[in-house]
């Protein structure tokens, strides 16, 4: 069982690793990379279910009779440009909040924020 | 890790380690576009918004223990999840037996490519695809919303005491650039039109087309950049990129078939297929190129007009 | 024409959206839009009635069948959803260029009416489709867009607070795509349908319950239901007030949409709510969330803030229908869907045109408004008696089918319960009766006139059709009704 599963329980650890980073950190920056590798880590889940032991690349070719499973090569092709679009935006939205409150540290930007009000 | 250099530098060695290992996971489509979109084009754009928001991170004042009980939480939940799943690599998972097959056995019949991932993704399920060329769509409108500035005039001696400083300096990068440019953009092509027996296809394509004209700006400034490529016009291609796309779509409606059903584009079903996902692929290679180029020139316009960064030295 | 209905409805708006690029003028793209949605809400009546007398209608996106293409599945619920957003976004949009001319600079307006014309298309996308992981992409166009929207606030906590929508929505879309990854490597398939009828097998695994876990987790992020509201205040409150005349009565609905199809339509009422102790963690969850958000709403200095924490309590009254888990439960639901987006589009649209004539949002800048500007503020009392559930109002209807469920059930508690926490609404609402109609007006306002046309328009077509719909039911519930019903696999 160890064997079969540890392929998961390690993109589980993947994957909390950059679920910390999202929710722990203050920088808005950091915030970004830590969603990057939380989104990075479930395309790996998806595609380590899509193997075939003994098969190969899904593209047709003589003599080759096994290939793996492609519906989730392209479930995950999909994610990764979702994944950027985000990405994108996010950092847009940091620069935009660095000139607007002089800092990209959540901390700050709360005191900021409180102050104003 | 307080120094977001580093860390962005090590997240691009995290993307480019995924896409080896969805290599040796037979993935090839996804491990080309995790290469060019994940390590390259999402590195570059940190390290782009670093350039503005500053290198360094403030150290967290208090101890997140909410944020780790959460995590804990979630983590095991999903490893309690995986207990009851399938085995890795195991060909009798429900995956395997159930919609997989007929991609694998039949697609060579109904649609005549030996990409299978290409034939799923423009044909059986065009219709995500087209979502994904919006969501391109969108996320270049998002940042045209966000970072646009206005043009300032400019100052022609600037500009040249610029290139000729850059000239003296990057010598080398430039001139070997100016050789290598013309070699990419035959590439992005190449993978454009090949998607269907190799992977590729037309995101990669886009990405690699609009990586070439990164590397000229990044080496001749964005002044000679903008000479070189219209605002406006860049933005009517995005456009027009997804709504090629679309209109392979009505144009199978007006046949009065299905929405995005190739067969109606032709005679030959078959035939019918092979042009319809030509015409999509070419649809999202455009708008994907043509946003991307947005983005980062919005990125660099706006590090150019932010007076906070006006004679900052990175 | 009329067997394509189904994706015209998606495709329309979707892709006028990149043909705005090629008009000039902001006010070409304006009337552009406004033609578009209107079109979008003819066809959606049209679908409600084809609905209503021919049963569900499926249409095979590229001629393949499911599941090896893409389907999109019209039924009962689908369709009234379809209705309200279209509605909505075409009301909203008669006020769209007044509304943004003070609000967002000229040269953005152009990309602000893309960016409304992908989200629409975006939602009516994610509730027409009956494959999951289409769902999912959607999604995200609708988030992208959404938080783009946000951000064109004039104040800089419209940054700061779309950015911590960006980070809480992208977690919730990744929780939901981990839900869809496991549910599909249980089954193999991606179709809700054929989900629906090979979960059954796989039921009792420890994975498909993590599913089940990380989709409901992903979706109520997306709703706001209590505890995972927090991005809603200010992403409300700090965007541009017509966005937030839209996304108030469009955009949560579509999460509870999403609530509803997967703990019914995809993972079978068993498996969800009595497998689990799923039920009480919803009535708890929705009766915390009535009177934490009623009680915040009442100390709050900002309009804007205080109706959007109404509108997180509302979320929790639709949460305490949906746990009843029954035809009546999931009614009340429903029509509470459909007359809290009538209630909350008329309010947030009467709160633009306030915004518009004295460009604040305080509540201390209220004061003497009920004489300056009659016809609005009374738009505004109408709205807060539909909200409280006084009969008559739209919010009465809704809160009478509430009851009677929860009755049905024998909760007489929780029937009490959102008794009460119609009696906070009735607080904070007073607020801004008193303010507007008992206080003198502050010095300096004397020129302050009554909202232009284009506000008043819109803005008292949803009045009327919140006192339309309290008194004349027929329609919203037999809707309502029958969509319950089809859910629970009772045949009407």
């Amino acid at each position: 069982m160890l064997m079969g599963l540890y392929n998961d329980w390690v993109v589980v650890v993947l994957m909390m690793i950059g679920f910390y980073i999202v929710i722990a950190h203050g920088n808005l920056i950091k915030k970004i990379v830590g969603l990057s590798i939380f989104q990075t880590s479930v395309f790996i889940f998806y595609i380590s279910m899509a193997k075939v032991d003994g098969g190969t690349a899904p593209i047709l070719a003589e003599g080759i009779q096994q290939y793996s499973n492609p519906l989730p090569h392209v479930l995950i092709l999909t994610a990764i440009v979702v994944g950027i679009a985000t990405t994108a935006l996010g950092l847009a939205l940091a620069v935009r909040i660095k000139e607007a409150y002089g800092s990209v540290e959540e901390e700050e930007i709360q005191k900021k924020d409180n102050l104003d009000c | 890790m307080k120094d977001l250099l580093a860390v962005i530098m090590l997240l691009g060695i995290y993307s480019l380690l995924s896409a080896s290992f969805f290599v040796a996971m037979d993935a090839v489509d996804v491990a080309f576009t995790e290469a060019s979109v994940g390590a390259g084009i999402s590195t570059l754009l940190m390290l782009v918004a670093i350039t503005m928001t500053g290198r360094s991170e403030h150290p967290v004042r208090h101890k997140p223990l909410l944020a780790l009980a959460v995590v804990i939480v979630t983590g095991s939940l999903l490893i309690y999840g995986t207990l009851d799943m399938p085995y890795f690599g195991s060909a009798e998972a429900p995956i395997h037996q159930h919609v997989a097959p007929r991609y694998i056995n039949d697609s060579m019949q109904e649609i005549g490519v030996p990409n299978i991932v290409t034939s799923v993704l423009a044909s059986y399920r065009a219709f995500d695809t087209f979502g994904e060329v919006v969501v391109i769509f969108t996320a270049g409108m998002g940042v045209l919303a966000l970072l646009s500035v206005a043009r300032r005039p400019v100052d022609i001696k600037k500009v040249n005491s610029f290139n000729n400083s850059m000239h003296e300096q990057h010598l080398v990068l430039r001139i070997v650039t100016k050789m290598l440019i013309p070699f990419i953009l035959l590439f992005a092509l190449y993978v454009q039109f090949h998607g269907d027996f190799g992977p590729g296809g037309g995101f990669q394509a886009g990405v690699i087309f609009a990586s070439s004209i990164f590397l000229y700006t990044m080496l001749f400034g964005m002044t000679t950049a903008r000479r070189l490529i219209n605002q406006s016009f860049i933005q009517i291609l995005a456009a027009s990129g997804v709504l090629l796309y679309g209109s392979v779509g009505v144009v199978s409606l007006l046949n009065g078939k299905n929405f995005f059903d190739y067969s109606a584009l032709s005679s030959d079903p078959v035939a019918g297929q092979h042009l319809g996902i030509l015409l999509i692929e070419l649809g999202v290679g455009i708008t994907v190129a043509s946003v991307m180029v947005i983005i980062f020139f919005k990125f660099a316009d706006r590090r150019d007009y932010s007076p906070s960064n006006e004679n900052k030295d990175f | 024409m009329l067997a394509h209905l189904p994706i015209l409805q998606v495709i329309v708006p979707l892709l006028a959206a990149p043909l705005c690029l090629f008009l000039t003028r902001p006010r070409l793209v304006w009337l552009f839009a406004i033609i578009v949605s209107g079109l979008a809400f003819l066809i959606s009546s049209l679908l409600l009635q084809q609905v209503m007398t021919s049963g569900t209608i499926i249409y095979e996106l590229g001629g393949w069948e499911a599941p090896w293409g893409i389907e999109y599945r019209i039924d009962q619920l689908n369709a009234l959803l379809l209705l309200i957003i279209t509605a909505i976004s075409t009301v909203v949009l008669f006020s769209a260029d007044t509304s943004i001319r003070k609000e967002i600079p000229e040269d953005r307006h152009t990309v602000f009416y893309i960016l409304y014309l992908l989200s629409l298309a975006a939602m009516l996308g994610i509730v027409a489709t009956g494959d999951a992981f289409n769902v999912f992409v959607f999604l995200e166009i609708s988030s992208l867009s959404a938080y783009a929207l946000i951000a064109l606030g004039k104040d800089r906590r419209a940054l700061w607070a779309s950015y911590q929508y960006l980070i809480m929505g992208t977690i919730g879309a990744t929780f939901i795509l981990i839900g869809i990854g496991l549910m599909y490597q249980m089954t193999g398939t991606l179709n809700m349908y054929d989900l629906s009828i090979r979960l059954p097998e796989v039921e009792q695994t420890r994975t498909v319950f993590t599913a089940f876990a990380f989709v409901i987790v992903g979706v109520c992020l997306k709703l706001a239901m209590f505890p995972l509201h927090l991005w809603l205040p200010n992403a409300y409150a700090y965007a541009p007030s017509i966005v937030t005349a839209f996304f108030a009565a469009t955009a949560t609905k579509v999460a509870i949409y999403l609530l509803i199809r997967f703990t019914f339509s995809v993972f079978a009422v068993s498996l969800s709510i009595t497998h689990l102790p799923l039920q009480m963690l919803f009535v708890v969850l929705g009766l915390v969330g009535i009177f934490v958000a009623s009680t915040a709403a009442i100390y709050q200095t900002s309009i804007k803030h205080l109706f959007a924490y109404s509108s997180i309590a509302q979320i929790g009254y639709m949460i305490v229908g949906f746990s009843v888990t029954s035809v009546a439960g999931l009614t009340a639901t429903l029509l509470h869907l459909f007359n809290h987006a009538l209630m909350k589009g008329a309010l947030f649209l009467a709160l633009a045109a306030v915004v518009y004539r004295i460009g604040s949002t305080q509540l201390s800048q209220f004061q003497g408004l009920g004489r300056q500007m009659p016809v609005t503020m009374a738009a505004i009392v109408i709205g807060g008696l539909s909200l409280i559930g006084v009969p008559l109002t739209v919010g009465f209807v809704s809160k009478w089918y509430l009851v009677m469920a929860v009755i049905e059930n024998g909760w007489w508690p929780v029937a009490v319960l959102i008794l009460l926490g119609s009696l906070l609404a009735v607080v904070y609402v007073w607020r801004i009766v008193e303010a507007a109609y008992f206080k003198p007006a502050l010095a300096g306002t004397e020129t302050i006139k009554e909202a232009p046309l284009s506000f008043l328009i819109p803005i008292w077509t949803l009045v009327l059709a919140n006192i339309y719909f309290g008194i004349d039911t027929r329609l919203s519930v037999q809707v309502a009704q029958a969509a319950s019903q089809s859910l629970f696999g009772v045949s009407p």
